[in-house]
């Protein structure tokens, strides 16, 4: 398990930054979100995973008062989202999908605006806009009309935007769509640094499996708008059998005698491979070898494969999938 | 904290910002001042003569066709400068910003605020550019310092009604090539009242639509004012009119704001 302290149950229950039930959103007749249920403990990082489709900007618009829902209610920083919007969008950061930047204002100008708009006094204003900018790397580019920055170089400054009113909570809609794997790394470094140095609570929407099992405390998978397993990465490993070391031959033969030896194994005659079961520990892998070479065998190729996060993906949105033979675990 | 002082504070934020705009990238008000200047040329220097002598007996003081013309290409000026607020509405709901500032405690009518205010700055900027053409090539108004005033109050009347009808015009526009297009029967009307030639000279089904529309009460109004011709009933159903579609402008902007925030 990760160093996180999941409450135990003696323990008075932190906080909900954001609790939600039922919620539900349809554009016509088009099911949007079907009855979604949250709930979010301060302090933390929490990834909603899906593919594209799924719902998840939707989500993120009703909880951060963008649009409303058709039913449902919810709770983000305590206030009621129907009936205290302000409250809730007093507490709140949102960066969207689409960097929400000025195009036509200098980068620090778009800090002032929001400084201004969070009434936030001129030497104040311009501290925090310092301070920010120098924090993202962004202050050689303060004077440079956004218009010419890159697309890293924007959502870096969309979330320094966000930052400028000192949210508690955080939505992140997809916050390294469509960066490069340097500027993703960047991205990850500073949404876990919020954490750690302003226990800020972190929503975060993403379609990237690494990057939910990267960053978040707690993950929930939504598929066409209902949500379909809930829980840490390692929980959601743990729900399904992908776990295995593959052995392959070149020689028909030498895959025979090796299928013997292994009785659980799955085979694939075609490929001359077996499929082991395994839990991924060094022991199961060291057992497998010894029994190998008790036999005198020796497999051309061996791979270790542990359940990743593509796996319960995989499985757990694709119902119809022949391969979701659920052994009891 | 008071929210009228916020919504006062967070409109005033969003004027600095669309002023910063215009000031940074004036090819649109270079745009805007530019169509009632080439009319202005065009009607007195190409068409002049021959208009001129056609309306020869209404009254226009001097005689000259350009003082004649040049009340009704000053509020050409107006009806072209809210394009800027269409296009300045539209091309903030269809990016990324209106989104996070709809995510801010900030005052909901700020934005339109500040675009609506902002335009009509830069709409009698531009109406000032165009009556200094109009004085340049000509054009001899008769009017004192209170007509002036009336002159220039009237004007800003007409800008804010025009500028909110616009901002309604770019919040139900889908696209910014849509929200360009849209002010566009604004800019037209005054051709079919008493900009150019008076409506006395048109066929009688014109003439009728020409007599009624909003334009024609306010260039009879200018007209008036500044080279006292005869103003008659025209001063107030000019009022009434600016009165009228200021809330027609700010009603719709209110229900299509709406809206977008709904979906």
């Amino acid at each position: 398990m990760p160093a996180t302290h999941t409450g135990a149950s003696t323990v008075v229950p932190t906080a909900a930054a954001i609790s939600a039930a039922g919620l539900r959103k349809s554009y016509g007749d088009k099911l949007v979100l079907d009855g979604i249920d949250l709930r979010i403990a301060e302090g933390t990082i929490f990834a909603l995973l899906g593919p594209n489709g799924a719902g998840k900007t939707t989500t993120v618009e009703i909880l951060s008062t963008l649009i409303a829902a058709d039913a449902g209610e919810a709770r983000v920083a305590g206030c009621d989202l129907a009936r205290e919007p302000d409250g809730v969008r007093a507490a709140i950061g949102v960066t969207g999908q689409f960097a929400a930047v000025d195009n036509l204002l200098t980068a620090e100008e778009n800090m002032f605006l929001m400084a201004d708009l969070h009434h936030l006094g001129r030497a104040e204003g311009r501290r925090r806009t310092a301070a920010l900018l120098r924090r993202f790397d962004l202050a050689d580019a303060a004077r440079r009309s956004v218009a010419t920055f890159s697309g890293g170089m924007r959502r870096k400054l969309d979330l320094a935007m966000t930052l400028v009113g000192d949210p508690r909570i955080i939505f992140l809609d997809e916050p390294t769509t469509g960066l490069d794997p340097r500027s993703r790394r960047t991205m990850w470094d500073i949404i876990r640094e919020l954490v750690a140095e302003d226990g800020v609570t972190i929503f975060l929407t993403t379609q990237y499996l690494e990057e939910a099992d990267q960053l978040a405390d707690r993950i929930a998978v939504l598929d066409r708008g209902t949500l379909i397993a809930e829980g840490t990465a390692e929980e959601l490993k743990r729900r399904i059998p992908g776990g295995h070391i593959q052995l392959s031959f070149a020689e028909p033969h030498r895959f025979q005698l090796a299928a013997e030896l292994f009785e659980t194994a799955v085979r694939d005659a075609e490929s001359r491979t077996l499929r082991i079961p395994s839990d991924g520990s060094v022991s199961t892998l060291r057992a497998v070898l010894d029994i190998l070479d008790g036999a005198a065998l020796e497999a051309d190729t061996l791979t270790v494969h542990t359940p990743d996060l593509d796996d319960v993906f995989l499985t757990l949105t694709s119902p119809a999938h022949p391969t979701t033979s659920r052994s009891a675990s | 904290m008071s929210t009228a002082s916020h919504a006062v504070a967070d409109s005033m934020t969003m004027l600095r910002r669309n002023l910063r705009h215009a000031l940074r990238y004036p090819s649109m008000t270079f745009a805007v001042v530019g169509m009632p200047v080439m009319m202005l040329l065009l009607f007195n220097y190409v068409f002049g003569d021959a208009l001129g002598t056609g309306i020869a007996d209404a009254p226009t003081g001097s005689g000259d066709y350009i003082d004649y013309v040049a009340p009704g290409i000053i509020l050409m000026a107006a009806t072209s400068g809210s394009l800027v607020t269409a296009v300045g509405v539209c091309v903030d709901m269809t990016e990324g910003i209106v989104s996070r500032f709809r995510t801010m405690a900030i005052s909901r009518g700020s934005i339109l605020t500040g675009h609506v205010v902002g335009s009509a700055i830069q709409t009698m900027v531009s109406i000032a550019l165009v009556v200094g053409v109009a004085l340049a090539i000509g054009f001899r108004p008769n009017a004192n310092p209170a007509e002036w005033i009336a002159v220039i109050g009237l004007l800003a009347l007409v800008t804010l009604a025009l500028s909110w009808l616009a901002a309604a015009m770019g919040l139900v526009s889908k696209s910014v090539e849509t929200a360009s297009n849209a002010p566009m029967p604004l800019q037209f009307l005054p051709f079919i009242g008493s900009a150019i030639v008076p409506p006395e000279s048109m066929p009688t089904g014109v003439r009728w639509f020409a007599d009624y529309q909003p334009f024609t009460p306010v260039i009879e109004t200018l007209r008036g004012l500044l080279l006292g011709t005869g103003i008659g009933n025209s001063g107030l159903i000019a009022l009434a009119w600016c009165a009228g579609l200021t809330a027609i402008g700010y009603l719709w902007s209110r229900v299509a704001y709406d809206r977008i925030v709904k979906r």
